[in-house]
């Protein structure tokens, strides 16, 4: 038994049939083509299938397909391209913030709800955000000093704003 | 332009995986794919007594169910590749499919191929298995006992091997000795948990006869190898991709059924087969770490000089041999009981054991954090009954810096060392006299401070050939390259090494475009295809940047050397009068008649104008085998307090001082010792297996298996020292595994010696809290100590 469900994700309406009991990653991942959302578990702990819904972290895993429609959805393909890197994007890169990647995707979108409550978390903030996220390859310590560098980016970039 | 050796340059894999356009095996989608799930045992162990697939041949999707008895004749059981000599190893068949008899819960028994994932974790449910249950043990050193339940026929008492290692004279040490210390040591099991779970994705042409498995692999080639004998497929036949790899530690290199259970089923439905395990399967069959049962001793003089080292070692197995496993305990444990200490006597004893676990092999450090703990654990137990201070009496015992290459008890000749530099170091950090002083003062307040120290040396860079063959490791340790220059100066290069986190895309372009004298954007770097690499060994044992690192520098070496023939055919020079000077070849003392690297690379391409006798094209392939293992070292310090009211553990400050010779990319080097101390982090303070009495993993998912978190994690303070390595020409050592050796011991050390008051000698990590109270309780009933520190 299948139905049809129109996602919008990345800016684009994309319809496509799935089972009522389709997981949101799933979809995204099998159907849409949008693999650089990853799958670490079965329990909705690792957060290596983070996305953003209305703009704030959500599991991908742990949401039906069909609970997201009518939702903004924002995956990693969405935050920025290889020559327009999202400031998140730009300071994983810059401060070693990644090593086999298969968390990143995940730690990136998290980090951009983080930013959004909190633009300028301590590294203790920054560590308890990333409660639902595991990393087993960087022991967290250039995840943090990352995801602080692109604090630091976004909020200059906002008072470069506020003054032009 | 700038040094590129040694510069902290970003890393050039890192756009394809911070834009989600990197590809993972569960990635990969042919054209015409289906899905594979498994069957598999819920018993440790049993008799299978009927299987009954017809429910699931009849349900929706389903292409085809396999058993065991379906599979038996068509393929060689999983092959052990690691035959230690002389310890009359035993390794029993184990099958890809179980065929009469379970060992271990998560033993495949069937396996359903349907048109969707769905469909085929849905017939699972339908297949119907009679068991009868027999009894199981999962501790190895009761599995070794008589009367235990037998797991192999052909091996009895379970034991797969005792083997010894011996150098001078242990019983005679132990006996004129006037200090002796022991300890009985739990290695607890540990799940490798790389965040990707294992995949694979099998497409057979039957046309042309040619298998393409792409698959979650640490070496593709050894992959390539163990299926073509598992397959019986012809080597040339099977291309093995290990795409983009996410983690390993040591779990994806041994051969699996699963992945040659794929590629039968592609070969047999001419489809392409995917599997992927999820996180649950992942930690009831992907290989674990670990698991010994260790029983300890150490022996010296009064003023500190260690004289002695014996152990007795139950290592467990699992049910079955995987791939490298009796080589772990053994080889890369046993060898280096000397750690960086001039120990004149040892004697080691190691039983591998079967149990009615999932199969252990390495992970992060294989066998060597298991040595480097309990030397580390031991050397500070020597030092408290003898009544000295632990950094004095690793002083006054190590291997002094001036006797390298130095051979230890064990037959070892470490290659080079300046363990006290790096000591020095790290004691810089901190105010040792003072730490000390304010640790009694709070004793006194009840507060617990407490220091560790571990200076660890570790075997790595694996390693020589000849070696490899004479310890019974069932394939080469060099490794390869492939340099190839193309007419616009562009460098690819081919390698044997097949990275997965490790950054050598980066270093290794490093090592090129410093020989070359070009941006490091001009050179890419290709692995993880055996269609297209040169036959190499893969990336563990913290082996890439030592060996396959050096068959990338002396390749370049060999493709500069033609370069330079062909510069002095263009300049009508003599070679000799050339020299590399600022990325060109000139003549010395006229430095306009020169040729810069593309110049010549264009010239060797078109081939219009060579030099007599030498062939067009600029390419060089070479086979590194190192004449040595390397062996780093370092000095790491962890500060904890603990809670004596609730046994919480908190590490205050944790320094890491690591010498892996010079470091092509520190930001790199870096990161690795952040990934590897805290995997032993996890190790020391929160990771453990649990399987209850009759063998059910009662740690089977990521809600009962304590991964670090970041909020568990404290901040970690790096610093370096530089002693190069003599046996590879950039002077490197591995920096992978580093962390994880030294770090378990350095916070077991810090609690127990905050807990000194309390008369604590030993707690077995993981030290949680619940473990630490029960320590303090039983040492506050037993009277050791009064908890003041004035006993
Ligand atoms: S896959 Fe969603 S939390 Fe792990
Ligand atoms: S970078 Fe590998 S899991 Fe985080």
């Amino acid at each position: 038994m299948q139905r049809s469900v129109t996602l919008s994700v990345n800016g684009a309406e994309r319809s496509v049939r799935v089972e009522p009991r389709a997981l949101l990653v799933h979809v995204l991942r099998d159907e849409l083509n949008l693999t650089g959302t990853h799958i670490g578990c079965d329990t909705s702990q690792c957060g290596a299938c983070t996305v953003l819904i209305d703009g704030r972290a959500v599991k991908s895993c742990t949401v039906l397909a069909v609970q997201a429609e009518g939702s903004p959805i924002t995956t990693i393909e969405g935050m920025g391209r290889a020559d327009a890197l999202h400031p998140l994007q730009q300071s994983f890169w810059e401060k070693h913030g990644l090593q086999c990647g298969f968390c990143t995707p995940g730690m990136i979108m998290t980090a951009a709800d983080l930013l959004q409550r909190n633009p300028d978390p301590s590294d203790d903030e920054i560590r308890h955000a990333l409660e639902g996220n595991l990393c087993r390859c960087t022991g967290y310590v250039n995840i943090v000093a990352a995801i602080k560098d692109a604090a630091a980016t976004v909020r200059a970039g906002r008072s470069a704003g506020a003054a032009a | 332009m700038p040094t590129i050796f040694g510069s902290a340059i970003k890393r050039r894999e890192d756009p394809r995986l911070i834009t989600g356009s990197a590809t993972y095996t569960d990635d990969v989608k042919l054209p015409g794919m289906t899905y594979a799930a498994f069957l598999r045992s819920p018993y440790a162990h049993a008799k299978i007594t009927r299987v009954d697939v017809s429910a699931a041949r009849q349900a929706p999707g389903v292409i085809a169910v396999y058993t065991g008895n379906d599979v038996k004749d068509k393929a060689v059981p999983v092959p052990c590749a690691w035959n230690v000599p002389n310890c009359e190893l035993k390794i029993p068949h184990h099958h890809l499919l179980a065929c009469d008899t379970v060992r271990y819960a998560g033993d495949g028994v069937a396996m359903v191929v349907a048109e969707t994932r769905a469909q085929a974790r849905d017939a699972v449910d339908l297949i119907d298995v009679d068991y009868d249950p027999l009894p199981a043990e999962v501790d190895p050193e009761k599995a070794a006992q008589a009367g235990a339940p037998q797991f192999h026929a052909d091996v009895p008492n379970n034991i797969a091997f005792k083997w010894v290692v011996a150098g001078g004279d242990a019983a005679g040490a132990f006996e004129r000795a006037e200090v002796k210390v022991q300890l009985r040591i739990v290695q607890q099991r540990l799940l490798p948990t790389a965040m990707e779970p294992r995949a694979a994705v099998a497409s057979y042409n039957g046309g042309s006869g040619q298998l393409t498995l792409w698959v979650t692999s640490q070496n593709p080639h050894i992959h390539r190898f163990l299926c073509s004998v598992m397959l019986k497929l012809p080597e040339h036949r099977i291309r093995v991709i290990a795409p983009e790899v996410g983690g390993g530690f040591g779990s994806k290199i041994p051969a699996y059924p699963d992945e040659a259970m794929v590629s039968l089923a592609a070969m047999d439905l001419g489809r392409p087969v995917k599997w992927t395990e999820d996180r649950s399967e992942n930690y009831k069959v992907t290989i674990h770490g670990r698991d010994h049962i260790e029983h300890v001793e150490m022996c010296g003089t009064r003023d500190g000089r260690i004289t002695g080292l014996r152990t007795r070692v139950y290592a467990g197995l699992g049910a079955y041999a995987s791939t490298a496993a009796p080589g772990i305990p053994t080889i890369l444990h046993g060898l280096v009981y000397s750690g960086a200490y001039t120990i004149p006597n040892i004697e080691g004893t190691v039983y591998g054991v079967y149990t009615s676990g999932a199969p252990v092999d390495a992970y992060r450090g294989a066998g060597r954090p298991e040595a480097a703990y309990l030397v580390e654990r031991l050397v500070d137990t020597f030092a408290r009954a003898a009544h000295l201070d632990p950094v004095d009496v690793r002083r006054k015992n190590f291997i002094p810096k001036d006797k390298f290459p130095y051979t230890v008890a064990t037959g070892l000749i470490y290659d080079s060392g300046n363990y006290e530099a790096a000591l020095d170091r790290a004691l810089e950090k901190i105010d040792y006299k003072r730490f000390r002083e304010e640790q009694q003062a709070g004793w006194k307040d009840g507060k617990y401070r407490g220091i560790g120290l571990v200076s660890y040396i570790e075997i790595c860079g694996l390693g020589p050939s000849q070696v490899a063959g004479a310890v019974g490791f069932g394939g080469g340790l060099y490794d390869s390259a492939i340099v190839r220059v193309y007419p616009t100066g562009m460098v690819r290069v081919y390698i044997g090494a097949s990275p997965h986190g490790q950054g050598e895309e980066t270093t290794f372009a490093q090592i090129v475009a410093e020989e070359f004298g070009i941006p490091v954007e001009t050179v890419e770097i290709v692995h993880g295809d055996t269609d297209n690499t040169p036959q190499g060994w893969g990336t563990y044992g913290s082996r890439s940047t030592a060996v396959c690192g050096s068959a990338v520098k002396v390749a370049a070496e060999r493709v500069k050397e033609k370069a330079k023939k062909i510069a002095a055919h263009l300049l009508e020079a003599n070679e000799a009068d050339l020299e590399w000077k600022d990325g060109k070849f000139a003549v010395k003392g006229s430095p306009q008649s020169a040729r810069a690297f593309g110049e010549l690379a264009l010239a060797a391409n078109v081939g219009w104008n060579m030099p007599p006798g030498v062939e067009p094209g600029l390419e060089a392939t070479a086979f590194f085998d190192p004449t040595n293992f390397v062996y780093p070292f370092g000095t790491h310090i962890c500060l904890v307090e603990v809670d004596a009211d609730t046994g919480k553990v908190d590490v205050q400050r944790y320094i890491a001082v690591d010498d892996c010779g010079p470091q092509i990319n520190p930001m790199i080097v870096q990161g690795q010792i952040h990934g590897g101390v805290v995997q032993g982090l996890g190790e020391a303070l929160q990771e453990i297996a649990i399987y209850d009495e009759s063998g059910q993993l009662l740690t089977g998912t990521m809600m009962d298996y304590a991964v670090p978190k970041a909020s568990q994690m404290p901040h970690i303070e790096t610093d370096h020292t530089v002693t190069p390595s003599p046996v590879n020409p950039l002077g490197v050592k591995g920096c992978g595994e580093a962390g994880t050796i030294a770090s378990a011991a350095a916070v077991v050390n810090a609690v127990v010696d905050a807990l000194q008051p309390f008369g604590i000698s030993h707690i077995d990590k993981p030290l949680t809290p619940a473990r630490v109270w029960a320590a303090i309780q039983a040492a506050k009933a037993s009277g050791a100590g009064n908890g003041k520190g004035a006993h």
